[in-house]
């Protein structure tokens, strides 16, 4: 059966009296022009000084002096190189390997530069692990180029040179030796191997230092599992690709679970390949990535999950825990230990609850169960924070004990949830140097503020996972007077070696083993040799199993204990979850303007972040959500208090799918320090991370006022135009016709019922020559990330339009990826309710007795872009011609021909057409990048800035076809179809989105268009799109 | 026509300034009369004479040269050798690279007291001499910055017997400078034979005379008439309506003129809103003054050598001064074609001197100092004044036109080759563009990558060539995005 669930993006929709939805589902732009409040006050009109004939001279003047200038042209100066760099061609792009590891997003990168430019960050796709790229890593080119970075060192008195920063800690490091104070470094984690080696060199230079890792948002739990069960602090590694069922409590590992990074593994399984793809089961209590793209998902309070995790564990034993469950978890939980004991070593269970005893307990289960998707072996070392140390670190440091603190890549006076405590506990230290590339909390405090390069500007090297290693090259110079902190680390002990002679130092010493180290550092990354020889492996795995063998009753023991203790776990009448969203990280990137505008892939809300609450809860408490006339959603304040830290003012997102009595807030948000008034967004959530758990106990009370989102969710309605989403089961798509679950829209021609795809108004071009590229969407492999977004911006130099045009809906992006609700359960029954309905009022009020807005509703995504279709609505309404069609199937779009009528955007099925309301560069109004010289380095020279008054849209990136064709032709080959990319195919990693030449038989695209799955958006609208979908097929199988 | 944002392509690359129009350059109808004069007055035969003279001087100082101290040589061919190896790095009177090579065999002889088999070591593998510890080989290999000379096994004793012949008693220079240019007094015409101007003079003082005899004749006449009473009568003219008082009373006349006058003036102003933004011509006045004519037309440097990055890039890519430096290391002055300057050059200022003064300027900004052959100083790069500046909404790539397309760059860029000032040739318009298009076939042969394309072309349309615009290059998005 086809489906045709009903979808709904917001659970307004669903309540009776949103009588905003039918407006807006009429008009897309609901609210008149405010001319009456202008035009209306006739006093004021009367009274001005300006007449009517004033009017006209100032026009008929600026006229021609307009006239007059634009009769001469601009003098263009062309200033050559003194002496040329060898591999500098202008207008030709080198690209770097190298490795961002920037103490949150660590992976294996390509980065494409222009005459010396940084300009976009690419996925380095031969490396053995990437770590893929996310919307954070696509953007952190531009906070290379932050107009707020930090220019030279500082301290309190204003900038200082780096040599009298450098005597005043060395003078104290020598003097330190006699008072018997310690020096404490208090870092990001690094992962480096050359970054230790050069900490236990100071440590013996100086003696009594000591080094803590802190992560803003950490692992401490699961490090600490780990540790306990195999000796060494880091992470267990998951292949997700390997596994037929994948269980999560809480993990949102398509978002930054333990370093995030899991996408393509995750992808790979989820498309059905010979009838068969993983099954994933999910609980949790916000609606996370993961829980969005899982098959079954149980929204359950963190408490709950512990125990159903408790229970899951015993049923796999064949033992029982203690606890409560809700009635339906308890099913699902029963279900899911039988599948799971099925799936045997196909099955993998992870969780994100900050817990050790739960994190043992998966461990346990893992290997227990054999699992081929877990990897302890090899395992991540992305994350090495360490709570304990650092507590310690603060009670010597109001113990003044500390003498020096060199902190680096930290700013824990904004993300510590005792910030207070830590800054009392600095004041007591006699000398602190704070690395940092931008202004922070902690800078301010700090005696020195020590301007840090950038990570594109820097040396370094990272061992991502055992055995994996990435090199950092610096691919500019140091714009400003910064300078690294392992570097400083080097000139205070008095070294006359620099730091990349250090990292080649070490690197060749061990690590490489021989191995070219120019080769190295070209590919940006080395797989060790511990991976490639099985001796060693065998040897690791031997010294595992011995290990177990020696632990095992204790182990025992203590699993007993955890299990009974996850058990008893008492659930709170309101539990807060902290999250890190995919846009924002731990804040880190706060003043990047791409991540503030870039939109949540859930709520769809940006610029904000906001407490997530359950329908029901919200009804309790009386938070609304409203939309206000223009189509921006309005939400209540709440002030919510942890433990006494109370947060005021915070907006509430009513969230379909959050777990009863479970409240979700966002981390990264709310800083001040260092930030321009736009970027300064949010509330921040770290006062509520106490003893670093995610999960805590909190109370809420209502505030007034309402806050005004800068949401893009109920905006861009397709009119009520339905199969938008084809979805099926994999029962269904493995057992029935595609026909029955693909079904082509059928219209009448000569009093009979044809596919809609055979029925044409137009002729047709001859595309049969040279290339044809379509794009091919899955849309079981697109888990919603975001990375095409910004690598989108990046490549067609998007302008950033900020929070009050976004509620305009005036926002620019070429790609947005639509997020669409459904309701579980009900899918035969809204069919054939559907089905009967007769006359519009039943079918309104069927709807909203069909679904029941507080359920969990399955969650699809589905990123649109211009859909270039051979047969394109926009073209035949635009009166200049500005718009027209190419045989490549490309849709163009000749901004220079462009006069901004807008039909375009009236007549796309689509609303894929973003208008420049105003001119987004140079102009204080839209103080981002594009306003100042810094920011605009980022911009592509091979795309056109668009002025105000002009159309734009998804281009396909023509321009990077374009080049792909001309390098074939200089070179006078063929172009392979690997080279035929575009910035968002180029960007995803879970290899959703494919782009190609289809009359390249062999292209992966071609095959793809000929996949059962393929459908076209509104294929009845007989566009007749370059771009296809492919059904989503969901895995309901319950064994 | 939306107006575009000055936020450049290339934003590093280029700077922008407001506008000095730098009007074209009109050809002074006074120095184009001169300057055919005088070329009228050197003739080809005159110079040939001179380059006689140089050869018979050289020949003359061949015969006399005595060779050096180490044996006869053969000076002319001692000079070829040396231009071939030596004078990359050395000239016979001045320091370069190397020291300057004029009487060097006298001077080692006879000042440092070495001998000719030093000389044919150091030549033939000069770092073996430094390496055995010669003082004077180390002194004057930390003299030049230690700078190693190549070594040049393959010469023979007599060969380098030869150019020390040469460096001994160089030629003397040729004669033709001495000759002052246009000093002839000869009469050119009875040399070159009639020339078209005689005949046409000589047409035109006949015609002249013509005129003047009819005018005495008719004068004669009407005098013979007064004389014998006759009175020539003066027609009257018939008073009636002035022409121009009837023409305004037609008001059909009127109105048609008016439609015409109309239908002109919005012609012209058509004519002119259209070359509004087209800088045809414009050829501004550049920091130094670079001479494509020289480099490209009198020595035949091929563009992409020094516009190397057009046979890769979407830039044709102003040379970087190390590339300049490439060749004007040891060209530091400039002497002039065979001939000399030409009587225009002359007119215009272009000596000799003028041109020297440019490669100075040249040195100036990429801190060459001449005087230690190194680049010593602060450079400071040259702000050229670019010429054709396409509007950033309109996407050109060099690479495709001069690789893919094999299109010569005369083809847009006109006559560089005899270009003294470089100008922009072309209108640079949409129109001339998509002209182009339209009339150029695609070079598909030999390129794989038209393979399958001409392939299916033939097999379905039968036809052999293609242009640019029926493969899509009329489109707006190849172009514009």
């Amino acid at each position: 059966m086809a489906s045709n669930k009903k979808y709904w993006k917001s659970e307004v929709e669903l309540s009776a009296d949103a009588s905003i939805v039918e407006t807006l589902r009429q008009n897309e732009f609901p609210e008149q022009l405010p001319v009456d409040a202008f035009l209306g006050e006739k006093e004021q009109l009367a009274s001005s000084q300006t007449s009517r004939r004033d009017f006209l001279k100032y026009v008929g003047f600026s006229t021609a002096a307009a006239s007059l200038a634009a009769c001469e042209g601009p003098v263009h100066k062309s200033i050559p190189y003194v002496v040329q760099p060898e591999r500098i061609i202008p207008g030709v792009a080198n690209y770097y390997a190298t490795t961002i590891a920037d103490g949150f997003d660590f992976a294996s990168i390509l980065v494409k530069t222009r005459e010396g430019r940084p300009i976009k960050i690419e996925r380095n796709k031969e490396a053995a692990f990437k770590g893929d790229t996310n919307a954070r890593i696509q953007a952190s080119v531009l906070s290379l180029y932050d107009s707020t970075r930090l220019q030279g060192p500082r301290n309190a008195e204003g900038d200082v040179e780096w040599d009298v920063l450098d005597a005043t800690v060395k003078a104290r490091l020598a003097s330190l030796a006699s008072s018997g104070k310690q020096v404490a470094l208090l870092t990001q984690t690094y992962a480096s191997p050359s970054t230790d080696r050069l900490i236990a060199q100071f440590a013996e230079r100086y003696g009594n230092v000591t080094h803590v890792s802190y992560d803003a948002v950490g692992e401490n739990a699961a490090l600490d599992a780990y540790q306990a069960k195999y000796g060494e602090r880091a992470l267990a590694d998951y292949d997700f690709s390997k596994a037929d069922l994948i269980v999560s409590f809480g993990a949102d590992f398509l978002g930054d679970w333990q370093g995030g990074g899991y996408d393509s593994g995750y992808a790979a399984g989820r498309v059905p390949k010979a009838g068969k793809m993983s099954r994933h089961v999910h609980f949790e209590a916000n609606m996370s990535l993961s829980g969005a793209n899982a098959d079954k998902r149980v929204p359950l309070s963190p408490a709950h999950q512990k125990i159903a995790l408790a229970k899951l564990f015993a049923a796999l034993n064949g033992s029982s825990a203690g606890g409560e469950l809700p009635e339906a978890a308890a099913r699902a939980v029963e279900e899911l230990a039988a599948a799971v004991a099925k799936a045997g070593r196909k099955a993998v269970v992870v969780t994100g609850l900050q817990d050790a005893d739960a994190q043992a307990v998966v461990l346990a289960m893992n290997e227990m169960l054999g699992s081929e998707a877990f990897q302890p072996e090899a395992p991540r070392y992305t994350r090495q924070g360490d709570a304990k140390a650092l507590e310690q670190l603060m009670a010597d440091m109001q113990a003044g004990k500390v003498g020096v603190l060199l902190m680096d890549g930290v700013d824990p006076l904004y993300t510590l949830p005792n910030a207070a405590a830590f800054a009392e506990a600095l004041g007591k230290v006699d000398l602190s140097v704070a690395f940092s590339t931008n202004r922070t909390a902690t800078t301010e405090a700090a005696t020195f503020t020590a301007a840090a390069s950038h990570y594109l500007e820097s040396w370094g090297d990272t061992q991502l996972k055992k055995g994996h290693y990435g090199l950092t090259q610096p691919v500019i110079r140091q714009l400003f007077d910064t300078r690294q902190f392992q570097q400083s680390l080097l000139t205070w002990m008095g070294e006359e070696q620099t730091w990349y002679d250090f990292v080649r130092e070490t690197w060749e010493g061990g690590i490489l083993s021989g191995a070219d180290w120019n080769k190295a550092l070209h590919d940006g990354f080395f797989a060790g040799a511990a991976m490639a020889d099985p001796e060693m492996g065998a040897t690791a795995q031997q010294d595992k199993e011995n290990a177990e063998g020696e632990g095992a009753t204790s182990t025992v023991a203590d699993l007993a204990g955890a299990v009974s203790r996850l058990a008893a776990a008492q659930t709170a009448e309101k539990t807060l979850v902290l999250y890190s969203k995919v846009g924002m990280g731990d804040g880190r990137q706060a003043g990047n303007p791409w991540l503030q505008e870039f939109p949540d892939p859930i709520t769809r809300v940006s610029w904000d972040n906001y407490l997530t609450v359950s329908k029901k809860d919200a009804q309790a408490l009386g938070l609304v959500n409203k939309y206000a006339a223009n189509g921006g959603l309005d939400g209540s304040y709440v002030n919510i208090t942890v433990n006494g830290t109370t947060v005021s003012g915070v907006p509430v997102v009513i969230q379909p799918g959050q777990a009863e009595g479970t409240f979700g807030l966002a981390f990264g948000y709310g800083k001040t320090t260092g930030l321009k008034a736009e970027m300064q967004t949010g509330v921040n959530a770290f006062p509520l991370y106490q003893g670093f758990d995610t999960a805590q106990e909190v109370s809420i009370e209502k505030a007034a006022g309402m806050h005004e989102f800068a949401c893009i969710q109920l905006q861009k309605t397709l009119m009520g135009r339905g199969d938008i989403i084809k979805e099926t089961t994999l029962e269904i798509f493995n057992t029935k016709d595609a026909a029955e679950w693909n079904h082509v829209p059928q219209v009448s021609l000569n009093h009979q019922e044809v596919p809609a795809t055979t029925v044409d108004l137009w002729d047709s071009f001859d595309r049969s020559i040279g290339h044809h590229f379509n794009m091919s969407i899955d849309l079981n492999a697109c888990t919603g990330c975001g990375a095409c977004v910004i690598a989108c911006h990046a490549e067609n130099n998007v302008p950033v339009v900020g929070k009050e045009e976004i509620r305009k809906s005036r926002d620019m992006h070429w790609l947005r990826i639509d997020r669409y609700y459904s309701s579980e359960d009900t899918f035969e029954g809204d069919n054939v309710k559907k089905d009967e309905f007769s006359g519009a009022l039943e079918s309104k009020r069927g709807f909203e007795e069909m679904e029941d807005p507080a359920a969990n509703p399955q969650v699809a995504f589905q990123p649109v872009m211009c859909q270039h279709c051979n047969h394109a609505p926009c073209e035949t309404v635009c009166p200049v011609a500005a718009t027209a069609h190419s045989r490549q199937g490309h849709n163009h779009m000749a901004y220079n021909r462009c006069v901004g009528t807008r039909y375009c955007a009236n007549n796309c099925p689509y609303k894929v057409r973003r208008f420049n309301w105003f001119l987004y560069n140079n102009n204080d109004e839209f103080d981002y990048h594009m306003n100042n010289d810094l920011g605009k380095m980022v911009l592509n020279p091979d795309v056109n800035v668009r002025s105000r008054g002009v159309m734009e849209k998804c281009s396909w990136c023509i321009q990077m076809t374009q080049k792909s064709i001309l390098d074939a032709k200089r070179e006078g080959r063929a172009v392979t179809d690997e080279e035929f990319q575009t910035a968002c195919s180029n960007a995803c990693s879970s290899g959703a989105i494919v782009f190609g030449d289809i009359n390249d038989p062999e292209s992966e695209v071609s095959k793809l268009k000929a996949d059962a799955r393929m459908y076209h958006l509104l294929e009845h609208v007989g566009t007749q799109p370059n771009v296809f979908y492919q059904v989503k097929v969901r895995n309901t199988d319950e064994a | 026509m939306p107006s575009f944002s000055p936020v450049l392509r290339d934003a590093t690359y280029i700077e922008q300034q407001h506008m000095k129009k730098v009007p074209n350059r009109h050809p002074n109808f006074a120095i184009l009369a001169f300057s055919l004069a005088l070329s009228l007055l050197v003739s080809p035969t005159l110079t040939a004479q001179d380059d006689a003279a140089a050869a018979a001087s050289t020949e003359a100082a061949a015969d006399a040269g005595d060779g050096s101290p180490c044996g006869p040589g053969d000076a002319a061919k001692g000079k070829q050798l040396f231009n071939q190896n030596c004078a990359a790095c050395h000239a016979l009177d001045r320091r370069m690279t190397g020291p300057a090579l004029a009487n060097v065999a006298t001077r080692l002889t006879e000042e440092e007291g070495l001998d000719c088999d030093w000389i044919y070591g150091w030549i033939r593998n000069s770092a073996g001499v430094i390496a055995s510890g010669d003082s004077y080989a180390n002194s004057i290999y930390n003299e030049y910055n230690q700078a190693a000379m190549t070594a040049f096994p393959t010469l023979s004793d007599q060969d380098i017997n030869d150019i020390l012949a040469y460096t001994e008693a160089p030629p003397p220079a040729p004669a033709a400078a001495a000759v002052p240019a246009g000093g002839g007094t000869g009469d050119p015409a009875a040399q070159s034979g009639i020339s078209n101007e005689i005949i046409l003079g000589a047409l035109a003082l006949v015609f002249a005379l013509l005129v003047m005899m009819l005018f005495l004749v008719n004068r004669t006449l009407r005098r013979i008439a007064e004389a014998n009473g006759v009175m020539v009568e003066k027609e009257k003219a018939e008073k009636g309506l002035p022409i121009w008082k009837a023409f305004a009373q037609n008001q059909f006349l009127v109105l048609v003129t008016v439609i015409f006058l109309m239908l002109g003036a919005a012609y012209f102003a058509y004519g002119w809103l259209m070359q509004v933004g087209v800088d045809q011509g414009y050829a501004p006045i550049q920091p130094i003054h670079y001479s494509h004519k020289i480099h490209a037309g009198d020595n035949g440097i091929d563009c992409k050598y020094c516009h190397s990055s057009a046979r890769v890039s979407k830039h044709s890519g102003i040379p970087s001064l190390n590339v300049c430096m490439n060749c004007h290391k040891s060209i530091y002055e400039y002497k002039g074609n065979p001939e000399g300057p030409s009587a225009e050059d002359l007119a215009n200022g272009y000596t000799n001197e003028f041109y020297t003064g440019e490669i100075k300027k040249l040195y100036a900004a990429v801190g060459w100092d001449e005087e230690t052959q190194s680049y010593a100083n602060e450079p400071k790069p040259v702000e050229w004044v670019r010429i054709h500046n396409l509007p950033d909404f309109a996407y050109f790539n060099h690479s495709q036109h001069v690789s893919v397309g094999k299109i010569e760059c005369q083809t847009c860029h006109g006559p560089v080759e005899e270009m003294e000032i470089m100008y922009q040739y072309s209108p640079l318009t949409m129109g001339w563009c998509i002209n182009c298009h339209r009339e150029t076939n695609v070079q598909m042969e030999g390129n794989d990558y038209y393979e399958k394309i001409h392939e299916e072309l033939a097999k379905k349309y039968g036809v052999e060539q293609v242009t640019a615009a029926q493969m899509g290059g009329l489109e707006c998005g190849k172009c514009h995005y």
